[in-house]
């Protein structure tokens, strides 16, 4: 057990400078990867899913070199990856901690849950006002529907 | 841009309600000013709707303006597969102010944003209606002088009806209301308004049955089960006739008492209704053109 954790380590290599994306749900690892656009850097990223972990049986983590994340944008995962942590690393030192907080707004990202919404038929960006956050309920700016936490569908 | 669409009831505030209603009383006593001379106004209805579109287009012929545009889909470019986007970004650059009707919900407040002139909704889907909500309003004031200390009773499809819905928001902007909903278990009024309601400490009451409770209303608000509501016939089947108003009930109304309905009616209120000094229904369609020039000169800054 203790050699597995020991090869884990070694693919999901320490970072000099960049930021740690952790305790992402698993299911989650590649939606968190394109809402923050990971898949078009240039930046050298790894990443792992899967992962032991205490409060997640089953996490997954994301390191991105040379790249830091302004608050509005990391919150943007905060729906799908309510308990994630972010680590800033400077000279392979973690230098700060962040965790998300869900928006006020979300722009995009959500889509619409009302069938009958013009942004299901059109290519309209979603836009939602964040009426509560725990649980999580949106509501459409277009056609003033709710969507609900258990109703959120990644666009 | 501070353009002066209107898309939702709450998009206008207590003022502009008094403003629309104000100049609405203005163009009952001379309906034929003409403030849209040399205008044209683009109504685009991609479903039918008779009623509301003839409403507006009264209004406009009445104010002197042209008018360009189709009374459903079927005749327009999107047969053809256009996009709302595109439309709406054409038809903003031939006229001076839009009048829309579509099925989806939301497609008002997007054609506001793709828009450079105003946006007049005249209904998208099952979400707003806000001029119907507007001559509501001009119908209560008028036979009511006040929008203060009104009981309303809001009667049938309280889950669907979008009239009733808007119509709740706008009255609760004004002093003291008493709501009181009368629909079957299946139409009842959405929690998320009567949540809106408690927040804002005004009184409501829920019933199953419809009896002589209506003797404390100022207002009936009656309105028809909509069949194109329902994804299951057999659910529409079942509440489809459970409310009937009949000129018996009225007995023991008010004196100020008014019965209102969005129209078209089914069989929701009873013909022998309609001879009673207290329906007011038709006058009510009528008040529409009034309140509909009223919207236009507010939107265009014409008065």
């Amino acid at each position: 057990m203790k050699e597995h954790k020991k090869k884990l380590k070694l693919k999901v290599s320490a970072i000099s400078e960049g930021t740690v994306i952790d305790h992402i749900p698993s299911e989650s690892l590649f939606d968190v990867i394109s809402i923050l656009e990971l898949d078009k850097t240039r930046n050298m990223i790894t990443f792992g899913a899967n992962l032991d972990s205490g409060k997640l049986t089953n996490k997954a983590i994301i390191k991105v070199s040379n790249q830091f994340f302004e608050n509005d944008d990391i919150n943007r995962i905060a729906l799908i990856a309510p308990h994630a942590k972010l680590n800033i690393i400077r000279d392979y030192e973690v230098v700060e901690k962040k965790v998300v907080e869900v928006p006020d707004r979300v722009i995009g990202i959500v889509k619409c849950f009302n069938p009958k919404c013009i942004t299901n038929s059109e290519p309209i960006t979603t836009s939602f006002s964040v009426i509560s956050k725990q649980p999580i309920t949106l509501k459409c700016k277009y056609c003033e529907k709710i969507t609900h936490e258990k109703q959120m569908v990644i666009r | 841009m501070n353009k002066k669409d209107l898309i939702s009831i709450m998009d206008y505030s207590k003022e502009d309600y008094l403003r629309i209603m104000d100049m609405a009383a203005d163009f009952e006593e001379n309906p034929n000013q003409t403030l849209l001379e040399g205008k044209v106004v683009a109504s685009l209805f991609f479903e039918p709707s008779t009623r509301t579109r003839l409403s507006f287009e009264t209004a406009i012929s009445r104010m002197g303006g042209r008018i360009v545009g189709f009374s459903d889909s079927g005749s327009s470019s999107v047969s053809k597969g256009e996009t709302l986007h595109d439309t709406i970004r054409m038809v903003s650059q031939y006229a001076d102010l839009i009048v829309m009707r579509h099925p989806l919900e939301g497609s008002a407040r997007y054609a506001a944003e793709v828009s450079s002139v105003p946006v007049i909704n005249a209904g998208d889907g099952a979400n707003q209606h806000p001029t119907q909500t507007l001559l509501d309003m001009y119908s209560i004031l008028k036979t009511q002088k006040t929008f203060d200390n009104l009981n309303i009773f809001m009667v049938g499809d309280l889950r669907y009806g979008r009239t009733v819905h808007s119509l709740l928001m706008a009255l609760s902007q004004f002093e003291n209301p008493i709501f009181n909903f009368i629909a079957p278990e299946e139409l009842q009024m959405p929690e998320e308004y009567k949540i809106y309601l408690r927040e804002k400490g005004i009184r409501f009451f829920e019933h199953r049955e419809f009896t002589d409770i209506i003797s404390e209303a100022d207002i009936v608000y009656m309105t028809r089960v909509q069949k194109e509501r329902f994804s299951d016939p057999m659910e529409y089947e079942k509440v489809k006739n459970v409310y009937i108003l009949k000129n018996s009930m009225l007995k023991h109304t008010k004196p100020n008492m008014r019965i209102l309905h969005p129209l078209p009616r089914v069989n929701e209120i009873a013909t022998d209704v309609d001879q009673n000094e207290k329906a007011y229904y038709f006058q009510q369609a009528r008040n529409g053109v009034f309140a509909r020039e009223a919207i236009i000169s507010h939107a265009l800054n014409l008065k």
